[in-house]
């Protein structure tokens, strides 16, 4: 456990790398000897089925819950199970993006990026130009949300739904969050939008950060991710680095991969 | 891969007017036109300074009501239990001056006795969960009663405070003959702007009321600030209170009665949202203005006095409706189509 706030810019090879991390519910095993190691600036893409235990890992990781076995390291260091919670992942600079309902839809784009971390007097006070400001920077410099008509005080309402991810996770980007998940960002999203929300996982790369990207959809954590780890009941049955597999390949690689489980099933 | 996202033509980067992003710029345009049509109608009256400083008196303590409960409906909840506030507060101001003689503590009473009850609002609200439409009504006949009780359903006259220190602070005249009281109105309101518009507190009654879930996921205590909310409210009645019982010299057990659509009204007139995550102070000051007005000018135009009500509520619903149409271009856009003028073909 660390006891100082973490350096950016210390010196650490893998973000958060996992070893044998096994959880079960019961008799239901839902994660069986889990290794996987984050890189600091690293796009690593989860897929499988439903139920594969992609959500379940990411619970782990980011102090959701518990596993019955297995080590953390975090920037290197372990990770003291007992003293791992969400809070504990947020101050070590995990910020998990969900896919909806994270932003006030009345409230000006402003206030979305600071609400529950103001910058105030002492007193409470909001400085709202300062604020205003940092959004307009955020918004421009680091999202690319250029002649699109949207500024700091333009509400959520008027956004679109890869506009609003992109907010969630610019938000995630100004508190300096040094990994990033995203759990299916593009559901539910018309093909345009989608490719904003790809824009946005591209620009998390290029400032430096670490993302672990949960997708349904092969075909855009393929063309996005450095790595993609697929899961299977449980189990890590693929690491594929970028490149090593085209689209088609990886979506045979699947397909494969469910008819044998079923064989399994059967027999 | 561009950097820069595809334009979408559905919204241009249209300029807003300097004009339109004055808060609460509608309502005070409705506010002028009502005071120039008392002007036109009833010169004698409207004319004249008295009527205005009649106002001066009779509004502050709807004000401080309407300003609490802008707040309130901010964060999406309602509270229907101010009118026993100004009762069982007014009570407890008028018991320290009559049996202690002491207004002073009188004034620390009502405050407290307002923070009672609003604690017990918002833990009910907040904590347990019932809606606060429900607990306030309960609320609202309980502490009314309780006044009733304690009092014996007695008023209480305070004539000896006429010309007191308290007196001519909440009540007097500055100047002899700007009344006290609507300067305490209009500071509290400047300042609960900046509360609702520029404190961290403020911003999360508008998260929660926008949405409970994304307040909770944004890291708000939403049951510490609904809490907090709710004592707000109460304090502020206790605060009207101490004025109207002031203004009256009197304490009456039924003195909140008459209170509560009125002060409503001023809210939501003034264009805060009905279903909570924006809210207007200068909205809630002219739309409590307005309703202040309408009697007084509505009587002096020299229609007979039963038309009030009707009028005021063609004026209630009519604005929120405009508003909530302002609020939702769609529908207002389905409306259009709806008459004929230029919709859909």
């Amino acid at each position: 456990m660390m006891d100082k706030q973490p350096e950016t810019g210390g010196a650490y090879q893998h973000i958060v790398r996992a070893e044998g991390i096994s959880l079960s519910y019961g008799k239901i095993r839902a994660l069986q000897g889990i290794d996987l190691a984050i890189g600091r600036n690293e796009i690593v893409g989860l897929i499988g089925d439903n139920g594969a235990g992609k959500s379940t890992l990411i619970k782990v990781l980011t102090g959701v819950v518990r596993p019955t076995s297995g080590k953390l390291y975090i920037r290197d260091k372990p990770v003291d199970w007992t003293h791992y919670s969400v809070r504990e992942a947020h101050r070590l600079r995990f910020e998990t993006v969900y896919q909806e309902k994270s932003l006030g839809e009345k409230q000006p784009l402003w206030r979305n990026i600071f609400v529950g971390r103001q910058i105030t007097n002492r007193f409470g006070f909001i400085k709202v130009a300062e604020e205003r400001r940092i959004a307009n920077d955020l918004l421009k410099n680091q999202l690319g949300f250029r002649g699109v008509g949207i500024d700091a005080d333009s509400t959520i309402s008027k956004l679109s739904g890869g506009e609003r991810q992109g907010i969630a996770i610019g938000r995630a980007m100004h508190f300096d969050s040094d990994l990033i998940i995203l759990d299916e960002p593009t559901v539910a999203l018309a093909i345009s939008e989608v490719r904003k929300v790809l824009d946005f996982v591209r620009s998390i790369k290029a400032s430096g950060r670490a993302c672990i990207y949960i997708e349904h959809n092969l075909a855009h954590v393929h063309a996005l991710a450095d790595r993609l780890i697929v899961l299977d009941r449980g189990r890590i049955v693929a690491d594929i680095k970028s490149g090593e597999m085209t689209l088609e390949e990886l979506t045979k690689f699947l397909i494969d991969l469910q008819q044998s489980g079923h064989a399994v099933g059967v027999g | 891969m561009s950097t820069h996202l595809p334009a979408s033509p559905a919204r241009r980067p249209t300029r807003r007017l300097p004009l339109a992003q004055i808060e609460g710029l509608p309502i005070i345009l409705v506010f002028l036109v009502l005071v120039g049509l008392f002007i036109v109608t009833a010169p004698q009256v409207f004319l004249h300074w008295p009527i205005y400083l009649s106002f001066l008196t009779t509004v502050p303590p709807m004000l401080v009501l309407a300003i609490g409960l802008t707040l309130v409906v901010a964060a999406g909840e309602i509270d229907l239990s101010f009118p026993s506030t100004l009762a069982f507060s007014g009570f407890l101001f008028s018991v320290c001056e009559s049996s202690l003689g002491n207004p002073w503590l009188g004034v620390i009473a009502a405050l407290a006795g307002g923070a009672l009850i609003g604690l017990v609002n918002g833990l009910l609200v907040a904590c347990i969960g019932v809606p606060s439409i429900i607990v306030t009504i309960g609320t609202q006949f309980f502490w009314a009663g309780t006044a009733s009780i304690l009092s014996g359903g007695q008023s209480n006259a305070l004539q000896e405070l006429d010309g007191s220190v308290v007196y001519t602070v909440f009540a007097g005249n500055l100047f002899g003959f700007l009344p006290m009281q609507s300067l305490w109105a209009l500071g509290l309101a400047v300042f609960m702007w900046f509360i609702l518009n520029r404190h961290r507190f403020g911003e999360h009654i508008l998260f929660i009321g926008d949405s409970r879930h994304v307040a909770r996921v944004a890291g708000i205590n939403v049951m510490r600030e609904t809490v907090k909310l709710f004592v707000l409210m109460g304090v502020l009645g206790g605060f009207a209170a101490v004025l109207l019982t002031l203004e009256n010299l009197n304490y009456f057990s039924t003195q909140g009665q008459g209170y509560l659509l009125p002060a409503l009204a001023g809210v939501f007139i003034g264009g805060t949202s009905v279903f909570g995550g924006t809210a207007t102070i200068v909205g809630t000051f002219f739309g409590t203005f307005i309703i202040g007005m309408l009697e007084a000018g509505i009587v002096a135009t020299g229609i007979a006095g039963f038309w009030v009500q009707a009028i005021e509520g063609v004026v209630f619903v009519a604005a929120v409706t405009l508003h909530l149409l302002m609020e939702s271009p769609g529908k207002l856009k389905q409306l259009r189509a709806l008459a004929g003028l230029g919709g859909r073909p």
